[in-house]
């Protein structure tokens, strides 16, 4: 590890946080109805939208509504981008003149961008016209991050609202974060990233002879705008095959650094925005903190891991870290700084081969998925996912304080928990049970890149990776019908299923008449309190899934101290 | 009926032998899967004893490994019968007072009432409505007010206290209780309860724990284990296939062990044990509670609401001083609070005549308390206090008429008689007001005579106690009929937070659903009929045993004791209660860290040895590793049913405070216990070659 290499974690997180107020507060404002400075451009555009639709944005939606709204939205979402992928060889667009893509893949695409997972089983620069990517990945793109953003709204409202049975108007949410928040931010960091000399053309794909005499296709089309939006939507799915690797995605240190601020900049801004629609803006510091905390200690095993290297490769006389399957011009603090932030929050974009790394330095990534994608998250649905935690923790703290639970002045009761567990029981469902399946299927075993516990990584951190909606990938393993058909049906609940619990419990909340705090409460701020949620995700996340990861990384990593590697 | 009537036992030891030995062969009989599917925990864990068992047999004909699954069964049916165990003591001393209680209801005959003659009838055909009279020496029949007369009763049947209790008709001491023993004197009692549905039925069903519903909270709770339950058998489930992959397939009966280890069995176990040990610690202070959810509530209670009488100062007055009004002699004014308070039973009235009588000239040479009744002209009618007058006095039979009370209550009848009187004393009154006392104005239809001053005596350490209350997060108001002054000054004396003045039954209603609509839990203690509607309102009313029928029904607990101050008690085993669920539960969760580390690497040391580096016990062998979690994660339900029983030392501090502590102890704690306990257990098993 190298004082360089810290300086770079410490710089990124130093522009995450200054952005957090700002950006929170300003959030707030847009999701609660008040002008903002971006209001004389878009509100006209805002009313038109609304016009257009047929949309009443003052109209409340219970939370089945804003539900049932969702869950339709995705839908249309999800057909259209089947069709679209199906039928790309006829539309234009289409310089590359590439085919429709088969139906396993063509779902297994859908889904995956639909639910803001973004795993790729086929490489853009090879496969997608640029019409598929503009108007149909680069669509999803905003809307299935928007949707995570709107839920995060909508579970906020239950938590400040008492006595009230509405969460809001999915659609003025909907339309209003894609107007103000990812829009805007999305234009300006498109010009940045052009600055730095990222693509943006409709030009077929421009051949070169390379020093060496060979020939060679250099990727163009409207990349910059999506990779904007890749990363400040976590969404994490490439234009070109090596993502964020790759140079025209990802030119400069410069580049480099700004796509990893888009990537954390949301997420952790909803906690300010948290703080502020619940009037208390400690409440939204201390899941800050706590998702800060998780941060490091993960940043800090793996790129101590990666900077140790790897043993064998000592031996062989090759001294120093790890760089297999790194960039040379980003190096091992880069990309264990790219690795740990792109699994901590669900984008799934990568800068290096999570695949190469050492047998820890794996772990973290895939852990960080393991938990919950809560560290910092999906936009939005980390803020969700880790506010049920917080919930959960609070159940078992108030009872150790002897008083029926309660956040915010709700009280945590049955419904309550019922709902917070049944929210917390789709990852270790759809992560497990899956690979386990794969583990001892002839389908699932026919296209893994290594045997041994790598091989059995690279499974389990594929449907990890799945159900948490990160998309990104232990490259070894290799598309088939089983893997294409599997993981679509299981992104598709990572995400979806657990909307249901989610909004139930916000509604829930919603309907709650607060009660007042005492003496007799805990604060849910304090440090104690942040620590208590810290070991409340890791007893929950290692607990379930230690075993399988025992058998994997863990073991892996046993083994390479001991030289033997797969 | 001349056999005494026995003392309700109080306290029995929580492991005296009886109830141990009664446990013991309960937690066999509970291994009914019919009764243990209800604690899914413990269902899945009596599930693996029984497949491990089955194993076993095979192994038996097939020469398997006989030893060890024997082994994993005999503890894993060691770790239900434990759990049960506790489940069985906690009910035990409940059901031996329930025994006791069956065997006061005797078959009692009851002198029914019917157009004025008595007639000798079976207790049991004594119906609602009713009335029946009880001499001294006689079992009262049926639970009802007094309607008639006042008599001595011995209630130490149902409360364990031997100093018998006056009931009487009218007023707030009239409710008496089927089962209990008239000393002195007759009543005529009307009935207001069926059979079946008497107090002491309830008191039964209560104690034996029959009437045993999961509270709230408990549900909850459950439901988080339950989840956790299934979390952990998809973990476990899912391994199977693992290693297969992994080229090291596992026996089932290891797989149970993990699993039994990881799902939360220890606080699964003891769960119910818990509430019923809480339930019980209420009824060993005398407080019946009817049901869970009240304890409960009572430890989430932010309002207490507490009677200032009998409550923050000792229940009598003392009369110190009477202060003349301009004009009016020595003689009339002191004749007059004599008189007005011979009828007056109360100890206030008691000490009016006793300081009033000697300045009286009349009363002066009367020499006993029977020549002092004489002086009250015959035919004159004592004009009762009640809470809306908030005057007594009499009337006397020439129209005369004299009151003492409240100022402002004694005022406004005199300006209704005279039209004046407005500002007479008005100094004194405040004067008396302000330094705590309860100032009375006298009067009489002319004028008002005098004021008269009765000193408060407060209880001593009542403001450690509502200091210890604030720590909590307990907001404290007195109520008391007094004027604002006064009770400001006895509110700042005792410590209270706050006050309710010159309250009425409307006020004080107004004043709890006020708190109520402000998101706060609040509690009150109520003997009158007055109090019922508020005892009902209160989140936890609490009514003294001496208190009326109406009251006893709208509360939710009963204080045999009646001590108003028994409500704090209350409130502290109500949180104590939550507390024990949820330190047991961080520790159950947290034991599981220590687990993994002997059963994983135990379970793949062959396949691969290298993981043999996460033993960080150093744990003899696999078996042994695997054993010793699976022993450990059954001792310690033993070793914690003390715990669970008599519930986690509390002490009022914040809550900050308290989770503090509770996250070291319990949490902390809960991860380094098992890492000590499953090494000793290792090292004792490989030191007698028991693997």
């Amino acid at each position: 590890m190298t004082g360089i290499g810290w300086l770079q974690a410490l710089i990124l997180f130093g522009l995450v946080l200054v952005a957090v107020k700002p950006l929170g507060a300003f959030m707030a404002r847009v999701f609660q109805g008040e002008s903002t400075f971006l209001t004389p451009v878009f509100a006209p555009i805002e009313r038109m939208i609304y016009r257009l639709c047929g949309v009443d944005p003052k109209e409340e939606m219970p939370w089945y509504t804003y539900l049932f709204a969702t869950l339709a939205f995705s839908a249309v979402g999800l057909i259209y981008l089947y069709v679209l992928l199906r039928t790309q060889a006829f539309l234009p667009l289409n310089p590359q003149k590439f085919g429709n893509l088969a139906p396993d893949l063509a779902w297994n695409t859908a889904v995956s961008f639909v639910t803001n997972t973004n795993w790729q089983f086929y490489a853009g620069e090879n496969t997608l016209s640029y019409l598929s990517q503009m108007v149909g990945l680069a669509w999803h793109n905003f809307t299935s991050a928007a949707v995570g953003i709107v839920l995060a709204i909508a579970f906020i409202r239950g938590i400040a609202r008492t006595d009230l049975r509405t969460l809001g108007n999915f659609w003025a949410d909907m339309t209003r974060c894609c107007l103000y928040v990812l829009l805007p931010i999305s234009i300006v960091g498109t010009l940045l990233l052009v600055w730095t000399g990222v693509p943006q053309n409709f030009h077929a794909y421009e051949t070169v002879t390379s020093i060496d005499g060979f020939h060679q296709a250099i990727t163009g089309g409207p990349m910059a705008s999506q990779e904007v939006i890749k990363e400040l939507g976590t969404n994490g799915g490439g234009f070109i095959g090596q993502n964020s690797a790759a140079p025209n995605e990802n030119p400069t240190p410069l580049s480099d650094l700004f796509e990893l601020w888009l990537l954390l900049v949301i997420a952790a801004a909803l906690t300010y925005t948290f703080g502020r629609m619940v009037k208390d803006q400690r409440q939204g510091w201390a899941l800050f903190i706590a998702m800060s905390i998780l941060f490091f200690v993960g940043l800090v095993v793996a790129y101590a891991s990666e900077a140790a290297g790897n043993p064998i490769v000592h031996q062989l006389g090759v001294l120093g870290g790890n760089m297999e399957g790194k960039e040379a011009r980003f190096g091992i603090a880069a990309s264990s700084l790219w690795a740990v932030a792109t699994t901590a929050t669900s984008c799934g974009a990568v800068n290096a081969m999570h695949d190469s790394f050492t047998a820890l330095g794996g772990l973290i990534p895939m852990l960080n998925i393991q938990l919950g994608e809560i560290i910092f998250g999906g936009v939005g649905s980390g803020l969700y996912g880790k506010l049920i935690f917080v919930i959960l923790t609070v159940f078992i703290a108030g009872l150790m304080v002897g008083r029926t639970p309660e956040y915010l002045g709700k009280k945590i009761e049955r419904r309550e928990v019922q709902l917070a567990i049944l929210f917390i029981l789709i990852t270790p469902l759809f992560t497990l049970v899956p690979t386990a399946i794969a583990a001892i299927n002839p389908a699932g075993l026919a296209t893994l890149g290594n045997s041994g516990p790598h091989g059995f990584s690279e499974i389990l951190y594929a449907y990890t990776s799945a159900t948490g909606n990160n998309g990104s990938a232990f490259a070894g393993l290799g598309p088939n019908l089983f893997y294409n058909v599997s993981m679509g049906i299981v992104m598709f609940f990572g995400r979806f299923a657990e909307f249901v619990p989610m909004l139930a419990l916000a509604g829930a909340l919603a309907g709650k008449r607060a009660v007042a705090a005492s003496a007799g409460t805990f604060t849910t701020h304090s440090p104690i309190f942040v620590g208590l949620l810290i070991g409340t995700i890791l007893i929950v996340g290692a607990l379930t899934f230690l075993p399988a990861d025992a058998l994997g990384p863990i073991v892996e990593h046993l083994l390479m101290i001991q030289g033997k590697t797969f | 009926m001349s056999t005494r009537l026995e003392r309700r036992p109080k306290a029995r030891s929580l492991f005296d032998r009886k109830i141990l030995v009664t446990a013991m062969w309960d937690s066999f009989r509970k291994l009914d899967p019919r009764g243990q599917y209800r604690n899914p925990v413990m269902f899945i864990c009596e599930v693996g004893a029984l497949v491990t068992l089955g194993f076993f047999l095979r192994d038996l004909r097939t020469h398997g490994p006989a030893g060890f699954d024997f082994a994993i069964s005999i503890w894993l049916w060691f770790t239900v019968v434990f759990a049960n165990f506790a489940e069985a003591v906690a009910e035990g001393r409940g059901k031996a007072q329930a025994e006791f209680l069956r065997r006061t209801k005797t078959d009692t005959m009851a002198r029914r009432i019917v157009g004025g003659r008595e007639e000798m009838v079976p207790a049991t055909s004594l119906r609602k409505g009713e009335t029946f009279a009880v001499i001294a020496g006689e079992l009262i029949a049926a639970d009802g007010d007094v309607i008639e007369g006042a008599a001595s009763v011995d209630e130490s049947a149902i409360t364990g206290e031997s100093a018998p209790v006056i009931r009487e008709a009218g007023g707030d001491r009239s409710s008496v209780t089927g089962g209990t023993r008239v000393l002195s004197d007759r009543i005529v009692v009307r009935v207001t309860s069926n059979p079946g549905e008497t107090f002491l039925d309830r008191m039964i069903a209560l104690v034996e724990g029959a009437s045993r519903q999961k509270t709230p909270n408990e549900i909850a709770l459950s439901i988080l284990l339950a989840g956790l339950t299934i979390i952990f058998l998809i973990a476990v489930a899912t391994l199977s296939p693992f290693s297969l992959y992994a080229g090291s397939a596992q026996s089932v009966t290891v797989l149970i062990a993990l699993l039994v280890c990881l799902i939360p069995t220890t606080i699964g176990g003891l769960l119910s044990a818990i509430g019923i040990a809480g339930m019980d610690r209420v009824l060993q202070r005398n407080v019946l509670a009817m049901s869970g959810r009240a304890v409960e509530a009572a430890g989430d209670v932010d309002t207490l609401l507490l009677d200032k009488t009998g409550t923050i100062t000792l229940g009598n007055r003392r009369a110190t001083e009477i202060i003349l009004a301009p004009g009016v002699s020595e003689e009339i004014a002191a004749r007059a609070a004599m008189l007005s308070s011979i009828p007056d039973e109360t100890p206030e009235g008691r000490s009016i005549v006793t300081l009033s009588a000697p300045r009286a000239a009349d009363g002066q040479s009367a020499a006993a308390e029977r020549d002092l009744r004489a002086l009250v002209p015959a035919g004159s009618t004592f004009v009762p206090f009640s809470a809306y007058t908030r005057m007594s006095g009499l009337d006397l039979p020439g129209g005369g008429s004299i009151r003492k009370g409240a100022p402002d209550a004694v005022r406004a009848w005199v300006r209704e008689r005279t039209g004046d009187g407005a500002a007479v004393l008005a100094d004194d009154v405040e004067r008396i007001a302000r330094s705590g006392g309860t100032p009375l104005l006298l009067a009489d239809d002319r004028q008002i005579l005098g004021a008269i001053h009765l000193k408060d005596i407060l209880k001593p350490n009542m403001s450690d106690r509502f200091a210890r209350l604030r720590n909590m997060g307990i907001r404290t108001i007195m109520i008391t009929g007094d004027n604002p002054l006064t009770a400001a000054t006895i509110a700042r004396e005792s410590g209270v937070d706050d006050f309710l003045a010159e309250a009425t039954p409307e006020t004080k209603m107004a004043l709890i659903k006020r708190e109520q609509e402000s998101g706060r839990l609040v509690a009150m203690t109520g003997d009158g009929t007055n109090d019922a509607p508020a005892l009902a309102q209160a989140d936890v009313g609490v009514a003294m045993n001496s208190g009326t029928q109406a009251a006893k029904e709208a509360a939710n607990m009963v204080d045999l004791d009646s001590d108003p101050t028994k409500l704090i008690e209350v409130v502290e085993i109500g949180k104590q209660l939550l507390m024990t669920r949820g330190a047991l539960t961080t520790f159950s969760i947290a034991n599981d860290v220590a687990k993994y580390f002997a059963i994983l690497p135990a379970m793949f040391a062959i396949a691969y040895p290298a993981m043999n580096a996460l033993n960080v016990m150093r744990l003899t062998t696999p078996q042994s590793a695997i054993l010793s979690a699976v022993i450990f994660n059954a001792l310690i339900i033993v070793a914690l049913i003390p715990l669970a029983l008599r519930g986690v030392a509390y002490r009022p501090r914040g809550a900050n405070a308290v989770l503090r502590t509770n996250v070291l102890i319990y949490g902390v704690g809960g991860i380094i216990a098992p890492f000590i306990g499953i090494k000793l257990i290792d090292m004792i098993l490989a030191a007698f070659h028991l693997v």
